[in-house]
């Protein structure tokens, strides 16, 4: 079981309290782009074996979107972040960094 | 001039704990940047109280207002004064950016009374419904069972419900399930 701190009401909501909504800070190709970045856009998410960030949304509590930095192997919750950036904060990186010395490190 | 009536008409069910349904509550809905001292103000005029913290439930003499999510408040008026209290928000908020609604009849309210309000709730909901986990003061929105409700304790022996009045009668049937005489865990 999951359970998240939503960064815009503060509950520590349990996995069924939220939606997940897929791999975060994705690129988003719009109609003008090339059919490869449309497929990738579309298609070819990360599926790591170790740490992923994610959007996730707290639909039955706030309604509101945020991000979460987890361990998909362990279910360790690195932290949670604001919807409303591109990339993970920097604290938080160098929170997971020390915690898996053999991250690779955040790649867009 | 429509009759208005509450979703189950005054139900009530006795078992480990009273249920029943809590008859006609006026509710408005309101949308806005609840940093702006404008909104406060408006909030003051409307229901007397100054604005709750994240996840907080005020209650006083003329009504109540809850902290329903970083831009949105729920104020709970007397149901004939709702229209009253939107059409005072809509002067008073006049040229910012907000809405404010009459939701009233759009929802259904419970009130749960005894001892085991708390435990009645846990069984359906992913919460730490312990008094710490949700204090007096605080507003909680999440699921019972599968359906989106919100809920807060006025005291350690009543409770309210708030979910959508399309469900309302299967809410309250499955709170007067989760409140039958015996069943209560006694874990909280
Ligand atoms: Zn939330």
């Amino acid at each position: 079981m999951l359970i998240l701190t939503c960064p815009n009401c503060g509950v520590v909501a349990d996995e069924t309290d939220l939606h997940g909504g897929g791999e975060a800070h994705i690129t988003r190709f719009g109609a003008d782009a090339s059919e490869g970045d449309f497929e990738s856009y579309l298609f070819h998410k990360k599926n790591p074996r170790g740490v992923h960030f994610e959007r996730w949304r707290h639909v039955y509590g706030c309604g509101k979107w945020f991000h979460a930095a987890r361990d998909t192997v362990t279910l360790e919750v690195f932290g949670t972040y604001s919807a409303q950036t591109l990339t993970p904060p920097k604290a938080l990186q160098n929170k997971i960094k020390k915690k898996r010395p053999d991250w690779e490190g955040f790649k867009k | 001039m429509s009759d208005a009536v509450s979703v189950l008409g005054g139900a009530a069910f006795s078992g480990a704990i009273e249920v029943a349904d809590a008859g006609l509550c006026g509710m408005v809905t309101l949308r806005g940047d609840l940093s702006d001292p404008k909104l406060a103000a408006a909030v003051k005029s409307a229901v007397g109280l100054t604005m709750p913290a994240a996840r907080g439930i005020k209650e006083g003499t003329k009504g109540a207002v809850a902290w329903m999510s970083p831009d949105e408040l729920l104020l709970m008026v007397p149901h004939e004064t709702a229209d009253a209290c939107v059409a005072r928000l809509d002067k008073a908020l006049a040229g910012s950016h907000f809405l404010a609604v009459n939701v009233s009849d759009a929802r259904a309210v419970f009130t749960l009374t005894g001892a085991g309000c708390r435990e009645v709730l846990a069984k359906g909901a992913p919460v730490d419904l312990s008094a710490a986990g949700l204090p007096i003061g605080e507003i909680r929105r999440t699921r019972l069972g599968q359906i989106a409700v919100a809920f807060w304790a006025g005291s350690e022996t009543e409770m309210r419900v708030i979910c959508f009045r399309s469900v309302g009668a299967h809410v309250y049937s499955w709170l007067c399930n989760a409140a039958q005489k015996g069943t209560l865990p006694g874990f909280l």
